[in-house]
C-alpha cells in the first residue's frame, strides 16, 4: 500500500504511456502525489492531462508535448523538453531543467513555465496567461500573438518578438534581434518591477530588474486601417 | 450577385442602347466604388454566392425495370451513422446522417447556439462549436457537443475536452482554406473578450495556423496528446476545407483521424474577406468523389467516417452527397436560415441597415435583426431558443425524410447503400467533378476510355 508521502516510480521502459497518463489522470481521485518517471526516451503526450496537485520528476528527455494542458501539478522534466512543453497549461509549474523546442507553453492560459536553458522558436506563441521565465536566450517569433501573461527572458530574443502581440507583458535581459508588427519597447513601470522581482525569484533567475527592457503592443492594429496594410 | 436583365427590370432607368459590361457589371462597379472609399476589403458572412457546379447539377435514377424500391412510409429505410468507430472507446451514434457545423459563441449568440443545441438533440444529431471556446448554453442543451480545437485556441481548456462528445481539430474552413478566423470589434462584448482573453473591442483576427504543429506528422502527434488527455475515449474528426481533398483525405488518415470533415467552398463563414470566399477553395461537389477515392484506396471508407459540408440545403443536396461516398452531411447556412435568419418579417429592419431579407450577409456587423448572428442584448433577446430549436428540429426531420424519400425510390433499405451508380449528371462539369455518367450516355469526362 502507498501513502501520499511514496514516490511512486513508472519505468517507461516497461511500462506502457496510455497506462502511466491513465494512472497521472485516475490520481485526482486519491493514491500517491509524488511520482518519478525514468526512462522516457524522448516520448510524446508524457504527462498530459494531469488534473491534480501532484509533483511528476521525469528524468530525462522527453517529445512533444509534455505536461500538455496541465492543472495544479508540479512538474519538472530532468533534461531537455520537445516541441509544444506544457501546451496550453492552465495552473501548476512545468520546470525544465535543459531546454525547450518549439512552441513551449504555446496557447498557456496560467500556471508557470521555468525554461533553465534556452527556448526555441514561437516561446509563447498565442499565450493566454501563463508566466514564462527562459534563462537563456529564445528563439524567433516568440509571443507571437500573445494575448496575455508574461514571458521572461534571461539571455537574447530571436527575431520577430512579440510579432502581433495583444496584452502580454514581455522582458528581455539581453539583446532583441528584432520586434514584430506593433511590438515596441515601454516604459518600466513600478507595477512591472513588481511583477519580473516575482518571477524572477520565483523562477530562481539570477538577475536584476534593472537589466531588463519591457516589450509590449502599440494597438496600432487592433482595428482594421488600410494604412496599416503592410503590417497585418 | 444577379444577372443583367435587359427587359430594364433589373435597373429602373434601363433603355436600349445602354449596354451593360459583362465584366465591369453594375456589382463591380460598385465594389470598386466602395472600396476607393473605404479602403479595406469587403468583410461578409454566409458563403460562395458566384454560380457554382452543385448537386442541383445531378438527379437520381430512381428504380424501374432493374431496380426494386422500396415504399414509402412501410418498409424501412435505416438513417442512423456511427462516427469514430476507428480509435475511439466512446463513438457516437446519430438517429440522423446531418450534423450542425461549428459556429462560434461570438460569430452567434447564446440564444442562437442554445437553440442549435435543442434542435439538434431533438433530431437526434450533433452540434458543434467554434472559435469562442464551449458554452453553458450549448452544452446543456446538446446532447451530442462536437468541441473544435481551433488554431486560435480561445477559451481551449481540458474540462471542456474532457466533456466533449467528440474532438475536431480544425485544418481548414471551406470558405477560406489557408485563412483564420475575423470576428470585428462589433462583435467583441465583455462575455465574448472574457471567453477569448482578447481585449473588448478589437478587431480579432485568428491565427490561420496551429501554434504547436506545423504539418501531418506534428499532427499526428498532436492527435495522440488528444488521445491521451481524453483517456482514448472521444472521437477525434479532422476538418478541412476542400482544395486538395485526394492527398488532405489520405494525409488525414494517416495522421489518426476517425472522422473527416471535408468543407467545399460553398461553405458558410460569419465573416471573411469576399476575395476569399469567391476564389479560394473547390465546389463541394468536385471534392467527394477524390475524398472517397483516398479512403477506399487506403481500405478506410467507413472505417474512416467522411461528413461533407458546403452548401448543404435540403435532402436531395444530403442524399446526392451520401450517393457520393459521404457517411454524412452538415449544415451551416441552413441551420441559421432554419432558425429564422434572413426571415422577410423583419424586412422593414433589414431595409434600414442597408439590406433586404434574403440577401443579408453582414453578419460581422452585429447588426442582425434576427436576434442570431450578433452580441447586442437587446437584438439576441428576440430570438427564442425554444422555437428556434423545434424549427431547426423540423428542417433536420424533413431534409431526412427527404433523403429517405429519395433512397427508398432507388430500392436502398438504408441511406448508405445510396452510390454512384444511383446518379446522372445535367452537365458535363458536373459529370466530371462527381465521376458519373452525363446524363442519357455512358460519358464519365476523365475517366472513360475513348472520351475527351
Amino acid at each position: 500500500m502507498t501513502t501520499a508521502t511514496d514516490i511512486e516510480v513508472v519505468d517507461l521502459a516497461v511500462t506502457p504511456l496510455r497506462e502511466l497518463n491513465q494512472r497521472l489522470h485516475d490520481a485526482k481521485n486519491g493514491g500517491p502525489k509524488s511520482w518519478k518517471i525514468v526512462n522516457p526516451n524522448g516520448a510524446h503526450a508524457l504527462a498530459v492531462g494531469i488534473d491534480a496537485d501532484l509533483d511528476v520528476l521525469i528524468e530525462g528527455h522527453t517529445g512533444y508535448y509534455t505536461a500538455g494542458m496541465n492543472k495544479h501539478a508540479n512538474v519538472t522534466i530532468d533534461g531537455n523538453a520537445g516541441v509544444g512543453v506544457g501546451e496550453n497549461i492552465m495552473s501548476g509549474t512545468i520546470r525544465i531543467t535543459g531546454n525547450a523546442s518549439q512552441a513551449c507553453a504555446a496557447t498557456g492560459r496560467g500556471g508557470l513555465v521555468v525554461v533553465e536553458g534556452d527556448a526555441a522558436a514561437r516561446c509563447g506563441i498565442s499565450m493566454k496567461g501563463v508566466e514564462i521565465v527562459v534563462k537563456g536566450d529564445i528563439g524567433h517569433m516568440s509571443a507571437f500573438m500573445a494575448q496575455s501573461g508574461t514571458l521572461v527572458v534571461c539571455g537574447d530574443a530571436g527575431d520577430a518578438l512579440g510579432d502581433s502581440i495583444y496584452e502580454t507583458h514581455i522582458y528581455v535581459r539581453g539583446s532583441v534581434k528584432g520586434l514584430g508588427a506593433d511590438c515596441i519597447e515601454k516604459e518600466l513601470k513600478d507595477f512591472h518591477r513588481a511583477e519580473l522581482g516575482r518571477l524572477l525569484e520565483v523562477a530562481g533567475a539570477d538577475a536584476k530588474v534593472d537589466e531588463f527592457k519591457r516589450y509590449g503592443s502599440a494597438r496600432t492594429l487592433y482595428n482594421f486601417n488600410i494604412d496599416n496594410a503592410g503590417a497585418y | 450577385m444577379t444577372d443583367f436583365d435587359p427587359t430594364g427590370n433589373n435597373g429602373t432607368n434601363w433603355h436600349p442602347g445602354l449596354k451593360e459590361s459583362y465584366i465591369f457589371d453594375r456589382n463591380t462597379i460598385h465594389e470598386i466604388r466602395r472600396a476607393a472609399s473605404q479602403g479595406i476589403y469587403d468583410i461578409r458572412g454566409f458563403g460562395a454566392k458566384r454560380k457554382l457546379p452543385h448537386f442541383d447539377d445531378l438527379l437520381f435514377l430512381g428504380a424501374s425495370m432493374s431496380r426494386y424500391p422500396l415504399e414509402g412510409y412501410r418498409e424501412k429505410c435505416s438513417t442512423d451513422v456511427v462516427l469514430g468507430t476507428r480509435f475511439a472507446k466512446k463513438p457516437i451514434h446519430l438517429k440522423i446522417p446531418i450534423t450542425i457545423a461549428g459556429m462560434s459563441f461570438g460569430a452567434l449568440s447564446g440564444p442562437a447556439k442554445e437553440a442549435l443545441g435543442r434542435g439538434a438533440t431533438m433530431a437526434g444529431t450533433s452540434t458543434t462549436t467554434g472559435d469562442g471556446g464551449m458554452t453553458e448554453e450549448e452544452r446543456g442543451h446538446s446532447e451530442i457537443l462536437v468541441y473544435q480545437l481551433l488554431p486560435s485556441r480561445y477559451g481551449m481548456n481540458p474540462d471542456d475536452l474532457r466533456r466533449a462528445d467528440a474532438i475536431e481539430v480544425v485544418v481548414g474552413q471551406g470558405a477560406k482554406p489557408g485563412g483564420g478566423g475575423m470576428l470585428l470589434g462589433q462583435k467583441i462584448s465583455d462575455r465574448v473578450a472574457e471567453m477569448r482573453n482578447l481585449p473588448k473591442g478589437i478587431d480579432q483576427r485568428s491565427a490561420c495556423r496551429h501554434p504547436d504543429w506545423t504539418g501531418p506528422d506534428d499532427l499526428e502527434i498532436k492527435i495522440q496528446e488528444l488521445r491521451e488527455i481524453t483517456d482514448w475515449e472521444k472521437p477525434i474528426y479532422i476538418k478541412i476545407g476542400a482544395s486538395r481533398p485526394y492527398y488532405d483525405t489520405q494525409l488525414a488518415v494517416k495522421s489518426g483521424a476517425d472522422v473527416i470533415v471535408l468543407d467545399g467552398m460553398q461553405g458558410g463563414t460569419a465573416a471573411t474577406q469576399d476575395v476569399f470566399i469567391e476564389h479560394v477553395g473547390l465546389p463541394t461537389l468536385a471534392c467527394i468523389r477524390q475524398a472517397v477515392t483516398a479512403l477506399q484506396e487506403m481500405g478506410m471508407h467507413r472505417e474512416v467516417q467522411l461528413i461533407v459540408s458546403g452548401g448543404i440545403r435540403n435532402g436531395a443536396d444530403a442524399a446526392k452527397a451520401l450517393a457520393l461516398g459521404a457517411d454524412a452531411v452538415s449544415v451551416g447556412v441552413a441551420a441559421m436560415i432554419a432558425l429564422g435568419d434572413n426571415d422577410p418579417a423583419y424586412a422593414d429592419e433589414y431595409a434600414k441597415i442597408g439590406s433586404a431579407a434574403g440577401f443579408y450577409d453582414d453578419w460581422h456587423e452585429g447588426k442582425d435583426p434576427t436576434g442570431i448572428s450578433t452580441q447586442d442584448p437587446e437584438l439576441a433577446a428576440r430570438f427564442d431558443p425554444e422555437q428556434g430549436g423545434r424549427r431547426l428540429n423540423n428542417y433536420l426531420k424533413t431534409m431526412t425524410l427527404e433523403v429517405q424519400t429519395l433512397a427508398r425510390a432507388a430500392g436502398k433499405s438504408n441511406i448508405h447503400n445510396l452510390e454512384p451508380e444511383d446518379l446522372v449528371a445535367l452537365t458535363i462539369e458536373s459529370a466530371a467533378m462527381a465521376q458519373v455518367p452525363l446524363a442519357g450516355t455512358d460519358w464519365i469526362p476523365g475517366s472513360t476510355p475513348g472520351g475527351f
